[in-house]
């Protein structure tokens, strides 16, 4: 039990000591720690870490070296990872075969397992240690402090990294000067619109009575996956986030609404919750300066619209998760008609780095507008797909290029995506913009939740577009019906175009509806539907017009408008093609190629689904789409 | 409420109970029953309406609402397919439609034999190994058309055995 401010200083200490005696090996161990984040896990990270301890026990060697898990190291396309201390060496991609080598040649030998180390795409180098690779260079970890560097199952190892030293001072130096530091910091909501947190906090702040603090972890943003990380990598930091801000409004109790699609997630938060209370961080009279809150943990049940807060609300009430009319403010009339504070899982992780560290030192990360960092999604055609914290004011060429490795198999970036399906595409111009909340809003995209997904030569823009409101009309909740039909027949308008059967006039309509579900719809969700059309629209418009007018995609993406042929000279007539096609398209032609002895093959047109398997299957690029 | 047999009704009424502090307790209770049973049929939402006040119509237009409460039973595995962004600009399209092909229905449906269902997913946030297939609750990475026949054979042979 933690009972006072004295207590958790103690602990602190002795928990830091054994943290860095893990780190540098004072403690004459060697530490080895496996990913537990969720794209590891499902390559099988699990496993592999309890064969190695296995493994250990088996050689004697467990009391010699100990095995642990750590959150998300976030460059989940390498996973999954392995590293050894004290020598802080990184192994990727690491399987069950390769265990008997790294305890027989790195644990036991004490040589590096040349191997599994990390290969720098451009000067073919291998990396031995993380913070070397330039994926990790520019990186600042603040919401993701902690994560992959200590267990998130462990209170112990969370507390040496820090955790509630920040809520330790805010309770010193009291309710005003918490909100003052936050409002000072220039912190901004990190899931979308970017209000500052300060000022929402100060809104919720006055009167007594029941208030309640909600964490919204409803990421529905296709392509983000920050807040799940965060969640999976620190639970406690988020935790202890939350508490600050019921301290600083002066709420008892605080409610996480996660996505049930994330049970990672779920069950570590339920685990530190668990752990916090019955460390006494968590109850009545915290560090015995009489502030009393309790966590609570709500999951969400598969409906992107209860990401708007007070949908997110309704869906605590046990209601549809359908958007209010506001105002009321949640801040005024929020839960059960109580004022109610919303902050997104990344703001609430930043919240304990804030008040720890001081906002000064917060303030020295980002632009005058936005400060502090922003964690991004790096997603789609991009080498290193990850997660990757960065100040504010990055330049989308460093996070695409230095910290993304550029795009895969010497293709061409056309657009990234930042802000999902409320947000616009980006591109080539814009490489060297400096990305914060006003820069990307006035681009015409929006920072959104921090997802970016990069596109290439063979994504069409149209189809983009189309996939995105295909998402949302699915997901409009139905109340307001700017949003609940205008997105139906944008999307009627998308599908026929990527038909081959739209109109010039087409894209007049398209701009119609897109402004009038902009201007009438009551929730963000509707009002921003039509952004991705409209920035593709402004960007991409002769691809639009490619599909009416010439009716073609040029990216060869819309089934309708496109062929695969098989090129009768190239074709040595080996007849693979012929034995995967699922619908039988495939014939022998009379035909047989120069040099060849087989009769080559040709694509019935009427037939063909396009499923593109023959394609992947052509070992002599015969065949093409067109 | 005839359909329900006692063993079933005692288990609804205790997942009812294990709410009864909660102010607003719906959703907790019916991702429970939806996570016992797999779905949420009219008669237990009668017999959830009885035991916790909540008129039927309410209760059943939260489980229509929300894409994870289901009023028909899902197959024994249920395969979900990402379509979140990273997964769909990376080719999932072909794998859904893979899977819609070679065991014959489209998403949302379950295979007559009641061993599959099929889901489209909206991001699993499992972008890093997209596109991503979560096989009742364990994501698999990088899947590729090719892969789906492979998958589908093991389980109808895990399910034989």
């Amino acid at each position: 039990m933690i009972r006072s401010f004295e207590e958790l200083e103690s602990m602190k200490c002795s928990c830091t000591d054994a943290l860095n005696a893990k780190y540098d090996g004072s403690d004459g161990k060697r530490h080895v720690v496996f990913c537990g984040g969720t794209g590891c896990l499902s390559s099988d990270s699990a496993a592999i870490r309890e064969a190695f301890s296995a493994k250990l026990r088996e050689k004697g060697l467990d009391d010699k070296v100990t095995v642990n898990q750590v959150g998300c190291f976030g460059f989940c396309s390498q996973g999954p990872f392995c590293k050894i201390f004290p020598e802080d060496t990184l192994y990727r991609m690491v399987k069950m075969e390769d265990i008997d080598e790294i305890i027989e040649k790195d644990i036991i030998g004490h040589e590096v397992v040349e191997r599994l180390l990390y290969v720098d795409p451009e000067t073919h180098q291998k990396v031995s240690r993380q913070d070397d690779i330039n994926f990790y260079k520019k990186q600042v970890r603040v919401a993701l402090h902690g994560c992959g560097a200590i267990d998130p199952e462990n209170l112990n190892e969370a507390i040496g990294a820090g955790a509630f030293q920040g809520l330790a001072r805010a309770i010193k130096i009291g309710r005003e000067a918490t909100i003052k530091e936050v409002l000072d910091s220039g912190l901004r909501g990190r899931g979308g619109a970017g209000f500052p947190t300060g000022r929402k906090w100060a809104f919720a702040a006055p009167g007594d009575g029941d208030k309640y603090i909600v964490c919204n972890g409803d990421e529905g943003d296709p392509g983000a996956f920050m807040d799940r990380s965060i969640l999976e990598g620190n639970p406690v930091a988020v935790i202890e986030g939350m508490a600050i801000a019921a301290y600083a409004i002066g709420a008892e109790n605080g409610y996480f609404y996660v996505r049930a699609e994330y049970p990672i997630a779920v069950n570590r938060l339920k685990i530190a919750i668990a752990q916090l209370e019955e460390a006494g961080l968590l109850g009545d009279n915290i560090l015995g300066s009489g502030f009393n809150f309790r966590a609570h943990l709500r999951l969400g049940a598969g409906a992107f619209v209860c990401g708007e807060e007070t949908a997110l609300l309704n869906s605590i009430e046990g209601k549809r998760g359908m958007p209010r009319p506001r105002p009321p403010f949640p801040a005024v009339k929020g839960l059960w008609g109580r004022p109610t504070c919303v902050n997104n899982v990344e703001t609430l992780a930043t919240v304990p780095y804030i008040l720890r560290e001081g906002q000064e030192k917060f303030r020295t990360f980002g632009t005058e507008g936005s400060k502090g960092t922003k964690v991004f999604a790096l997603g789609g055609k991009i080498n290193n797909v990850g997660l990757v914290e960065v100040p504010m004011g990055t330049t989308l060429r460093e996070l695409i290029y230095d910290i993304g490795g550029g795009i895969p198999g010497g293709k061409k970036f056309k657009a990234i995506q930042t802000g999902g399906p409320s947000g616009g595409c980006l591109t080539e111009k814009d490489l060297d913009t400096e990305i914060d909340f006003d820069t990307l809003k006035a681009r015409g995209s929006m920072m959104g939740s921090g997802g970016a997904i990069v596109m290439d030569e063979d994504n069409c823009m149209v189809d983009v577009a189309k996939f995105y409101m295909e998402f949302i009309c699915d997901e409009s909740c139905g109340k307001c019906s700017p949003c609940r039909i205008g997105t139906k027949r944008m999307l009627e308008i998308l599908t026929k175009i990527t038909e081959g059967n739209g109109e010039m006039e087409d894209l007049d309509k398209l701009e119609e509806i897109a402004s009038i579900c902009q201007s009438n719809s009551l929730c963000a969700l509707g009002q921003t539907a039509a952004n991705p059309i409209l920035s593709t629209l402004r960007q991409f418009r002769d691809e639009y017009i490619a599909h009416i007018v010439d009716k073609k995609c040029p990216a060869h993406v819309c089934k309708s408008l496109m062929h695969y042929n098989i090129n009768k000279d190239k074709c040595i007539g080996c007849g693979l093609c012929e034995r995967n096609c699922p619908v039988g398209a495939i014939y022998k032609t009379g035909y047989v190629a120069h040099g060849h002895k087989l009769p080559s093959r040709a694509i019935n047109t009427d037939i063909c689904i396009k499923c593109g398997l023959c394609m992947s299957n052509c070992k002599f690029g015969a065949i093409t789409k067109d | 409420m005839a359909h329900l047999n006692d063993a079933a009704k005692a288990k609804i009424t205790e997942i009812c109970e294990r709410y009864t502090d909660e102010k607003t307790p719906l959703m907790m209770i019916l991702s429970d029953i939806q996570r016992e049973y797999g779905y949420i049929p009219l008669e237990v939402q009668e017999l959830v309406s009885e035991k916790t006040g909540i008129p039927v119509a309410e209760i059943y237009g939260v489980v229509t609402f929300y894409s994870f409460f289901s009023l028909k039973p899902k197959g024994k595995y249920i395969i979900g397919c990402c379509l979140g962004t990273a997964c769909y600009v990376k080719g999932a399209q072909a794998i859904i439609d893979r899977f819609s092909e070679l065991l014959s229905i489209r998403p949302g449906e379950t295979t007559e034999d009641g061993l599959f269902t099929l889901d489209a997913l909206r991001c699993l946030g499992a972008c890093g190994i997209a596109p991503a297939v979560s096989i009742n609750g364990k994501v698999h990475p990088k899947v590729t058309p090719d892969q789906v026949q492979e998958i589908i054979k093991k389980l109808r042979e895990e399910a034989a055995n």
